[in-house]
């Protein structure tokens, strides 16, 4: 990773971006940087309880997927999942609401910030327990194939979760049922506090698919262009019906795997190191200079950004509690 | 030399079969590991082979035999240069296999009064009737799990569904319990009815998180948005010889937790309505059946539109004196127990819940008024079961009007043992329900 790989990389990309499609990945980017700093300034004050894993230095890897998803495509990713629902066009002030623990959250205030869906949105979730959403993509893809439609479910997990049995149970079915899904390491390097290295046996994780014949890129995911390239040569080999596929996203959590990390496991100067030379959103920010975008522009964007994450959390602090009656409902729907 | 061929036992709770076919005749040569017979039980049809060589002297059974006993001599084998002789036909018992309960009692107790269209069949073809019928009706249900298609399911539940439906609604799948009710589980959320079948619940335990923290718990986490609607079945509880990690009940283990449903059919007309009700429930239902309870034929509404409620139990036999509460293969045990209470003054009263979650409280607590008296039945472990449970809430609901303890019975609290005497020491016998409800009438 350094510091102009998107350069080189937008360069050497067969396919188009266009001033938009590159302003609106940026801002997608820009809106989950500021709307988990302003998660974490929360957490800090008291209003968000629990557990809450940021998604910061990680943006490009699920705006980059995100930017060639298709209408009815089924997204679904662990814990760390607010930024995975902002780039599915979830409402940041619903997102923020549940993270507060309040009525207009997305699951009511039932959920919290590890269990937030939206249907509408083709978003299944929000898992809190390591791995188990990766079987469930597959059974998402399933219900894609069944339905005969040219639908992908884009499963995320980390490189924490890549060690689970279940993972190689979906690797096996998906790949002996022709199953339309992507599977996105997100090698964020710790899992937790223990790194890579420590934890998984053998050079790649996206390596462990070959025993399943199961096509895998590598993939810089620091760099939006180069995640979107990987995803749209995914997205067109499983939507051809050829069945799953492995995109390793090599990136990068700049916070603690929760906000309750001292982060003891990897010094100060790893992440400033990379947080100078391999920002994601500095990367695509150089890109749209390089393509005329004035100082002013990025400006407007700037505010624009600041002004949903600001009404988010006004919003998110003054919904009110659930009411007590809803302690009792949505535990079966008769 | 004269060797008799018996009936072979071709699984662990196989009693009788069906002698099929003759694969040899009478003066016929054999060796050691040529093909004799073969044999249909209601799991499969398998082949015999000769462990002696010889002449086949004499065939005892003739093919196309049905309710043949395991141990049954079926051919004798001589010397090669015998000549065929007279035998004695002598019918070996197999000492440790129990009374199995008589199909034509339950027949006889009119189980369902309404429908004068019905059919005399197994449990069996109940469960696999009610899937093929809700399967025609409805595009988006199919089943998974393994050796469902062709094998023909693990113990023929699924027999002909992979013929009628093809491989796009029957899926065998690999023994990896955890990843493939995952990829159920998330083919609900996908908005398809996925009934999953587990080759027993004792191996459910693989896949407990995701029944769990998934299937059970996301509609309440999403605020009512991820419904999952989904069937887990499969045999639970004891079998037979199997030992401890292929013999439990886990009707507690799922009862405990909100979100799901479970249900816990006896006989072919709950097996066929309370699936169908399953199938057709937009929760997860965990849907726990019984092996042993497969081969055993009731009565059974023919039609499609049959279904049983899930959360409403069955008085099975009224009673004044005493409470029976029990379900699955235990309701049998418990009417068996209400005969013979019967003889001795008891007039006993039994419940056949049916569902375990919700569980019917006021059928239980309106029979517990009049009768004063409970005892409840189960396999499982005693500690934190199901007994404990209903005991729990008669005491809360009906203490009043009790005139003594409610009383458990259920299996030992010891992993299952595999020594045939000691297995059936392990689990509750008819016995046992008969004695508990002596004792409760007794007290007063």
């Amino acid at each position: 990773m350094n510091k102009n790989t998107s350069k080189k990389s937008i360069v050497s990309s067969k396919n188009n971006y266009d001033l938009d499609l590159l302003q609106n990945m940026y801002k997608k980017m820009l809106l989950i940087r500021r709307f988990e700093e302003k998660a974490g300034q929360l957490y800090g004050m008291g209003k968000i309880g629990g557990f809450c894993h940021l998604y910061i230095g990680q943006e490009a890897v699920v705006v980059g997927i995100q930017s060639v998803q298709i209408e009815g495509d089924s997204v679904v990713t662990s814990y760390r999942d607010h930024g995975h629902m902002l780039a599915c066009d979830m409402d940041p002030k619903g997102v923020m609401a549940e993270l507060t623990g309040r009525e207009d959250g997305y699951s009511k205030g039932k959920g919290g910030s590890m269990h937030m869906f939206s249907r509408e949105k083709g978003f299944f979730g929000g898992h809190g327990i390591v791995a188990a959403q990766v079987p469930i993509g597959a059974g998402l893809a399933f219900a894609h194939k069944y339905n005969g439609n040219k639908n992908v479910a884009i499963t995320y997990f980390g490189d924490g979760a890549a060690n689970q049995g279940q993972v190689y149970e979906s690797y096996n079915i998906a790949a002996l049922w022709k199953l339309p899904v992507i599977f996105v390491i997100e090698n964020n390097k710790y899992g937790m506090g223990t790194s890579v290295n420590r934890s998984s046996a053998g050079d790649n994780l996206s390596d462990r698919g070959k025993a399943y014949g199961i096509v895998a890129d590598i993939v810089d995911g620091m760099d939006v262009i180069a995640v979107r390239d990987a995803a749209l040569k995914a997205m067109d080999y499983c939507r051809s019906g050829k069945g799953p596929y492995i995109l390793e996203m090599k990136t990068y959590r700049y916070r603690g795997h929760s906000m309750s990390d001292p982060a003891k496991y990897r010094t100060r100067d790893e992440v400033d190191e990379i947080r100078q030379n391999s920002d994601p959103i500095d990367n695509i920010k150089s890109i749209l200079v390089k393509f005329g975008l004035k100082d002013e522009s990025l400006k407007v964007i700037d505010t624009e950004i600041k002004s949903i994450v600001g009404n988010a959390a006004t919003f998110a602090q003054e919904s009110l509690e659930p009411s007590e009656a809803e302690l009792f409902t949505d535990i079966t729907i008769n | 030399m004269s060797i008799e061929i018996l009936m072979p036992a071709l699984s662990p709770t196989m009693e009788e079969g069906t002698l099929s076919k003759w694969l040899v005749s009478e003066g016929d040569i054999v060796n050691s590991g040529d093909l004799l017979a073969e044999i249909e039980t209601d799991k499969a049809t398998m082949e015999v082979e000769a462990v002696d060589e010889g002449k086949i002297g004499q065939i005892l059974i003739s093919e196309g035999t049905e309710g043949v006993k395991v141990n049954t001599p079926i051919a004798i084998l001589i010397g090669s240069n015998e000549a065929p002789h007279p035998t004695i036909k002598k019918i070996a018992e197999n000492p440790y296999i129990e009374k199995a309960i008589l199909p034509t009692k339950n027949k006889d107790k009119e189980i369902l009064k309404t429908d004068s269209n019905s059919s005399f069949i197994t449990v069996r073809e109940a469960l696999r009737n009610a899937m093929a019928e809700e399967m025609r009706d409805d595009n988006n249900v199919f089943i998974m799990g393994e050796e469902v298609a062709e094998y023909q399911g693990a113990y023929k539940v699924t027999q002909g569904l992979l013929d009628e439906f093809g491989d796009k609604r029957v899926y065998d799948t690999p023994i990896t319990e955890h990843g493939f009710t995952g990829v159920g589980i998330g083919a609900a959320f996908g908005n398809l009815k996925p009934i999953v079948e587990f080759m027993t619940f004792n191996f459910a335990m693989q896949a407990m998180d995701q029944i769990i923290n998934s299937a059970a718990k996301t509609l309440y986490m999403s605020g009512g948005q991820m419904g999952c609607p989904i069937v887990f079945r499969g045999p639970n509880g004891a079998a037979s010889r199997v030992g401890a990690q292929h013999s439990q009940c886990y009707a507690s283990w799922y009862a405990h937790c909100p979100g799901l449903k479970v249900v816990t059919p006896w006989s072919s007309a709950d097996a066929k309505g309370l699936l169908k009700s399953a199938i057709r429930d937009p929760d997860p239902v965990i849907f726990l059946e019984n092996e042993v309870m497969y081969g055993q034929s009731f009565d059974c509404p023919d039609g499609s539109d049959f279904t049983l409620p899930i959360g409403k139990a069955h008085i099975e036999k009224s009673g004044k004196d005493v409470t029976i509460i029990s379900f699955s293969i235990m309701v049998g045990k418990s009417l068996e127990a209400a005969e013979i209470l019967n003889d001795k003054g008891i007039d006993a009263e039994v419940i056949n819940l049916r569902s375990l979650r919700p569980l019917d409280t006021e059928t239980i607590i309106n029979s517990v008024k009049k009768t004063n008296r409970a005892v409840t039945c189960e396999e499982g472990f005693p500690f934190s079961g199901i007994g404990s449970e209903i005991s729990a809430v008669i005491n809360e609901n009906a203490f009043d009007w009790l005139d003594a303890p409610v009383t458990r019975v259920t299996g030992k609290d010891v992993p299952m043992p595999y020594a045939a005497n000691l297995e059936k020491l392990a689990l509750p016998q008819v016995d046992d329900i008969v004695n508990s409800c002596i004792n409760v009438c007794n007290k007063s």
